[in-house]
């Protein structure tokens, strides 16, 4: 079947089309360059609408155990957002943290076609598969979480070589299904787990004499060896310490030039200037980011309101314990792997810290110049939950809405943001980069986040709107695979999505050593750890799809 | 206005539709076109019940066997609901006002977190009397749950202001992680009463066995328990005059919470 979408204005920054008035065609789930007198089956006319790849979000936190906890622990969250199921679609629930086919048909409204989990536990990836697994319309993949593990901090004491590490890396990349490699508080929660309270980038583990600036070294050499495209995903030290700009900075020049990409860098940017001992150290982190190309980050912005904070960073995680609302929190330890905690938070606007860590995620976004190399992230449900991307897009694109929004904050807040003075806007353009183009590149995926022939056909059209907010929030269309799945912004079609994957070579010695290794640590033995693809799609829904280690943009 | 169930259901039914708010005003054939669910489907109301009359004044009265169906008079903010036999859970559930009387027994979650009203159940009630759902801290905000007969579990969970009395008997954990308000009890309380109270006052005829975290005070004689069973008295409880004037025992507690709550227990003798 055939399918020609007439007259849109195109925006695909991967072919450094910003604005073009072009016809796309849809064959087979694929868009196909225009067919010479092949008869059109279907035909929408775009004519005066936006038209772009389907979004990627690269850093949200939808799938594993963290994510089950924070709905656990949170039945007010459902009751306070039911949703009732319709002829297409089924029942869910929750705001902060919904529920898996709720979380499929949010993102699929608001013009999302992809959806990356960035921590992924080796141990409990199956969980974490069979979770994204139920949800629908999107794409989506994993980024496996090391740094804190045994076995590896193992290595590392036993002064293993590169190569070995390289090896151990890939093997967990094959065994856990996942297209990335991340690293939380490197070191820092095995550290917590040895009473360990704080872990700065050149202190040691009590236990293994690693340090996080070693462990952030050997991954970093182990993705770019390996040819991984997703650079290695940080989650720095420190994370919500004033004063923490220092590590930051410290992390950007110490991995020498090596790719990596810096997560949620909003809660890696703070200074310890005035009264409250607590300010703004984007400039800085602009500056080194623009100084650095081989440096990339999403944001993590904060929005107003109730949410929910997930994270594998179990020492930070119990140390903001305190500041729970509702007063509530789990911590856990997840075997050799690493930990986790699930804090209930609420970001309130006349809260000084709160309102600054907002205007710091703008500055951040404002002052990086290169669009290519920040993300749209709210590190969802850390920062905000997903759903409020569009007033987010509003802020980096209406100068007027965010200094209006500005002036409702913490008086002192405002009075320690350079914010109010920053005049840049953000195009539509930047933000089909920032949010499909770049994400694309940046995960390793060559067939999506892009309108050319050849690629997957999902498509997002909007209509153009002043107001940025309503326009994010509603797509007119949404294609995923060449199918429409969303019609003026409300689901009319369910589609299943793949699990990208890579699948670097490694030397198959290490699983004999890693055999002995679970028979004797781990609760699990070896060949139940490592994950089939066979199970993400035995149920009919789900597929794999591996993608070459062709290196990334590197360096 | 009338309803009577004419077709038993066979899942629960949620019925939030009789409630007088809504009900008010209404000929019998609207009021038979709102909308309740089946289990998972949409029904309408006369599909289970005959209706009869108009409620001009908010006075509804339901009879049948209405143990199957759930959140009758949710949301009630005014008017006069009767029920004739026995109720399902989430009776009066978030009730802000007006009088629900229910003549058989009721489920569980009587009056949850209801802030206004009086519900008064001649029989027994189940488990979670005016309490707070799972994940919220505070349960019954106001109002009065009368029940003549014996109460469940978790009576009272979370409540913050209120009164409820329980003529029979109630079960485990009364008056548990109570903010402030009464709790009445003529019969025995069930295991760990007043576990993790904060403030609020726990009253018993009978004696009980209490935490370790409840603390002896004194023994001596509370003018307001004469104020509290007269009224009691007044509402068609059976109080005998021993316990109107007689010594009670004060126990202070939660100490594991503010130990600012109370546990009265009938110190006096007995015929």
């Amino acid at each position: 079947m055939l399918i020609k979408l007439t007259g849109g204005t195109v925006y695909d920054p991967a072919h450094r089309v910003n604005g073009r008035v072009h016809d796309l065609y849809i064959q087979d789930g694929r868009i196909v360059d225009p067919p010479a007198g092949a008869r059109v089956d279907q035909e929408y006319d775009l004519r005066g609408m936006v038209v772009m790849a389907g979004a990627i979000d690269m850093h949200t936190h939808i799938g594993g155990g963290k994510v089950n906890i924070a709905r656990t622990l949170l039945p007010e969250d459902h009751r306070a957002d039911p949703v009732a199921h319709t002829e297409h679609l089924r029942s869910g629930c929750g705001h902060a943290a919904p529920s898996t086919l709720t979380t499929g048909y949010r993102y699929a409204e608001m013009g999302f076609t992809a959806a990356f989990e960035p921590a992924v536990l080796p141990v409990n990836a199956r969980q974490a598969h069979m979770e994204m697994g139920d949800i629908p319309i999107l794409d989506k993949g994993g980024y496996v979480m090391l740094g804190s593990d045994d076995f590896l901090l193992r290595m590392m004491h036993d002064g293993a070589d590169q190569k070995a590490i390289n090896d151990y890396v890939a093997f967990t990349l094959n065994a856990s299904q996942c297209i990335g490699v991340k690293v939380v508080n490197p070191g820092g929660i095995s550290a917590f787990k040895f009473n360990q309270r704080a872990l700065d980038l050149d202190e040691e583990h009590t236990y293994y004499g690693v340090t996080p600036r070693q462990v952030l070294k050997v991954l970093a050499t182990a993705v770019n060896e390996l040819a991984v495209p997703h650079p290695l995903h940080v989650h720095g030290c420190n994370l919500g310490v004033p004063g923490n700009v220092e590590t930051t900075l410290k992390t950007i020049s110490g991995i020498e030039g090596l790719p990596i990409h810096l997560t949620h860098i909003q809660f890696h940017s703070y200074g310890t200037e005035g009264d409250f001992n607590f300010s703004s150290g984007a400039a800085r982190i602009a500056e080194a980011i623009n100084a650095n190309p081989n440096v990339t980050v999403d944001v993590g912005q904060i929005l107003f309101g109730q949410t929910v904070t997930a994270s594998g960073d179990a020492m930070h995680q119990h140390a903001n314990a305190g500041h729970a609302h509702p007063h509530k929190w789990v911590c856990m330890d997840i075997e050799c792997d690493a930990g986790c905690g699930v804090v209930p938070f609420r970001y309130r606007d006349k809260n000084f810290v709160n309102a600054l860590q907002w205007a710091i995620g703008l500055e951040i976004f404002l002052l990086v110049e290169d669009p290519w190399r920040v993300f749209l992230t709210t590190d969802h449900p850390n920062g905000a939950p997903f759903t409020s991307y569009p007033h987010l897009i509003r802020l980096l694109m209406d100068r007027s809405f965010r200094n209006e929004q500005l002036s409702r904050l913490h008086p002192e807040a405002q009075r320690m943001t350079t914010l109010a003075s920053i005049e840049r806007e953000y195009s539509l353009y930047e933000i089909a980069v920032m949010t499909r183009a770049a994400a694309a590149e940046l995960v390793g995926l060559s067939d999506r986040g892009h309108l050319g022939a050849g690629a997957a056909a999902d498509i997002t059209v909007y209509v153009p709107d002043d107001d940025r907010e309503k326009m994010f929030s509603r797509p007119k269309y949404v294609f995923k695979d060449g199918r429409l799945v969303v019609r003026d912004g409300q689901v009319v079609d369910v589609v299943w999505g793949t699990t990208h994957v890579v699948k670097p070579e490694y030397d198959p010695g290490i699983e004999k050593r890693l055999a002995s290794y679970f028979d004797r640590y781990q609760t699990m033995k070896l060949d139940n750890f490592i994950i089939q693809a066979d199970e993400i799609s035995e149920d009919g829904r789900g597929s794999v799809t591996i993608h070459p280690c062709w290196g990334g943009r590197g360096v | 206005m009338r309803l009577t169930l004419h077709a038993v259901p066979e899942v629960p039914l949620e019925a939030e539709a009789i409630c007088p708010d809504m009900l008010m005003g209404l000929s019998a054939d609207k009021a038979a076109e709102l909308p309740v669910f089946h289990g998972n489907e949409k029904a309408r109301l006369g599909d289970f019940f005959s209706v009869q009359g108009e409620a001009r004044d908010g006075t509804v009265t339901v009879e049948g066997d209405l143990s199957k169906v759930k959140l009758i008079g949710n949301g009630m903010s005014t008017g006069r609901l009767r029920i004739e036999g026995d109720v399902g859970a989430h009776l009066g559930a978030e009730m802000r006002g007006g009088e629900i009387v229910v003549t058989g027994n009721a489920g569980d979650w009587v009056g949850r977190e209801m802030s206004g009203g009086r519900i008064t159940i001649r029989g027994d009630a189940g488990h979670m009397v005016g309490c707070a759902v799972r994940g919220v801290p505070v349960g019954m905000l106001g109002g009065e749950i009368i029940v003549h007969g014996n109460a469940g579990n978790e009576v009272g969970h979370g409540m913050r202001r209120g009164l409820i009395a329980i003529g029979g008997d109630s079960g485990d954990f009364t008056g548990v992680s109570m903010k402030a308000g009464t709790v009445v009890v003529m019969g025995r309380l069930g295991m760990r009463p007043g576990a993790g109270m904060v403030r609020g006052t726990l009253i018993s005829t009978q004696p009980a066995e209490l935490l370790p975290t409840f603390n002896y005070d004194t023994t001596y004689r509370p003018p307001i328990i004469r104020t509290i069973l007269i009224y009691l008295r007044k509402l068609g409880f059976t109080v005998e005059d021993l316990y109107l004037n007689g010594p009670y025992q004060r126990w202070s507690g939660d100490s594991i919470e503010l130990n600012k709550g109370e546990i009265l227990l009938y110190a006096g003798t007995r015929q």
